[in-house]
């Protein structure tokens, strides 16, 4: 599959990192490895439209295997996620696992299963400081929160915190997916991160799994990321970001970190059943570069997979290489296009130069953009307890002004009319928040 | 943090090994510096460099690392910068007095 027009490949002698990069590396740099797709909570924007386990999942024997493979790779340490990765029940010996065989563990959790032991056993030496967890909290209170996560989770978050640091373990991380609704609170996150003796992580906000049913409701508006651009460039030194933001660059100053696409140069990542992917929010066939239990293994799919040294040729950049803020942002994020139906050449859906919003627009014009189906989806077939809500409690338009006489009669369940509701000049009568052209999920 | 001084002047003429807390991986530009303890990720840009890095055990000074690998005197300065960076991310440490060669921590 070519992604975009590319160069040839030939790796430059010396150079700029970034150009090194470009080229990709014997190894993966940050390797997220999701362990399973089953998970306690059912978050909106979950990027790996998680719920059910894979019944193909790896056992711990292939998963220790591929520790071994991650060792002798030098693979310095993984991101393990899901799903929620403490409920797989060999879990924590898979994590005793990485650390015996000299890979970092970084953990991302709710926090379901953080109980005051499984805490004290991570502030232990049996970690040796080879472990760092990171909780996720998208909002600084439980009403933020709890609207995407689910009813409960920002307490089961906030108790998980307290117990690490009950139990001495040092420099947890609170991981924040910035969102429309929670970037008023960035403050407010930093007061919880230092409450905790924690460190902030912010992150960017991926119309990828159930992630692109909400992205035009939860992504931030262009005044909302200058607001996040200026407040990085405040407090950067002391605020991870997984070099997530690196769109925000063409505002200016370049944001510390490597500002480039790393997937399948220096990013990829590994799914409960194996699946190599080019990077964590590119969950789809087209961006699967092959499977670990095949031949070859992990270090085949990384060092010779068709997709990944197809994305290892420097791109031409497209429509975007004549922007004068092209070395900034080098086009964006690449799933961010793909899953809002826009070319891998083009602009970045939240281009801070306003190029991206024109694409969409013009999109829409011509007839409605067209979303990439999901290539799978392990949501629960039966929405849990816990599913958020996400309703905001409002009256219709027309009832303010003219309460006497509505303009149309109220619709029915049963209204027959496929147009039933949908005024033109407005938005559309479904009550989704879907664009005109994008079916209503 | 380093417990010597770091000028650039003198980091030349102390002796210096690889942190026991980091892993060095080749690459085709040279090598990735992690360190395991700070979470550090340094890149060594020129594959001279990273013979330099895994031999300053080996010699008394990092001057005659230099010296021995071949790095002409030309290049000393950069060398000397490059090697600066590194102690003042604790990739390297002192040297302690008489040591043999330090192997590789993995």
């Amino acid at each position: 599959m070519t992604l975009a027009p590319s160069l040839p490949r030939v790796r430059p002698t010396g150079g700029s990192l970034v150009q090194q990069f470009e080229y990709g590396l014997d190894a993966p740099i940050c390797l997220t490895w999701e362990l399973t797709y089953a998970c306690n909570l059912a978050c909106a924007h979950c990027l790996s439209s998680s719920g059910r386990r894979d019944p193909r999942e790896l056992t711990t024997e292939q998963c220790e295997a591929v520790i071994d493979e991650l060792q002798r790779m030098q693979v310095f340490y993984v991101n393990i996620g899901g799903g929620e990765p403490t409920i797989r029940p060999d879990f924590w010996h898979l994590l005793q696992y990485a650390i015996d065989h000299q890979v970092g563990v970084k953990f991302s959790t709710n926090g379901v299963r953080l109980t005051p032991d499984r805490a004290a056993f991570l502030a232990s030496p049996a970690c040796n400081g080879y472990v760092d967890v990171q909780i996720s909290l998208d909002g600084a209170t439980a009403e933020v929160n709890d609207y995407v996560r689910g009813p409960g989770s920002f307490d089961t978050a906030i108790r998980a915190l307290e117990n690490l640091q009950a139990a001495g373990f040092a420099d947890a991380k609170i991981s924040v997916v910035c969102t429309r609704q929670n970037l008023s609170q960035l403050d407010e996150f930093k007061a919880i991160a230092d409450r905790y003796g924690a460190t902030l992580r912010l992150t960017r906000l991926r119309p990828s799994g159930r992630g692109a049913d909400v992205w035009d409701e939860l992504h931030p508006l262009p005044e909302q990321q200058r607001e996040l651009y200026d407040w990085l460039m405040a407090n950067g030194e002391k605020v991870l970001t997984g070099d997530s933001f690196f769109h925000l660059s063409a505002f200016g100053e370049a944001l510390p970190g490597l500002n480039l696409c790393g997937a399948g140069r220096v990013v990829c990542l590994i799914d409960p059943i194996g699946d190599v992917y080019a990077c964590p929010f590119a969950i789809h066939d087209n961006f699967l570069a092959g499977n670990l239990l095949d031949e070859g293994g992990f270090r085949r799919v990384w060092q010779e997979s068709d997709l990944f040294t197809d994305l290892r040729r420097p791109q031409t950049g497209g429509a975007c290489s004549k922007c004068s803020f092209f070395d900034s942002c080098r086009g964006g994020c690449m799933a961010a296009k793909f899953f809002t139906g826009l070319p891998m050449d083009g602009p970045d859906p939240e281009c801070v130069q306003g190029y991206g919003e024109t694409a969409l627009e013009r999109l829409n014009e011509a007839g409605g953009r067209t979303i990439p189906a999901a290539s799978q989806d392990h949501s629960r077939a039966t929405p849990p307890r816990n599913q958020p809500v996400m309703l905001t409690l409002s009256r219709r338009p027309d009832t303010d002004q003219r309460a006497a006489a509505p303009a149309s009669p109220p619709v029915s369940a049963c209204a027959e009319s496929p147009l039933a509701g949908f005024t033109p000049t407005t938005s559309g009568g479904c009550g989704c928040s879907a664009e005109p052209g994008k079916a209503c999920r | 943090m380093p417990t010597q001084p770091t000028s650039e002047m003198t980091v030349l003429d102390q002796g210096w090994t690889l942190s026991p807390a980091v892993a060095l991986r080749p690459e085709p530009f040279g090598a990735l510096a992690y360190h395991f303890g700070n979470r550090r990720l340094t890149f060594l840009k020129h594959p001279l460099l990273v013979e330099v890095v895994t031999r300053l055990g080996e010699h008394p000074t990092a001057r005659e690392a230099l010296l021995m690998v071949g790095v002409p005197e030309a290049d000393h300065p950069a060398y000397q910068r490059a090697l600066a960076g590194l102690v003042a991310t604790d990739m390297l440490a002192p040297r302690p007095a008489g040591a043999a060669h330090h192997g590789d921590p993995r």
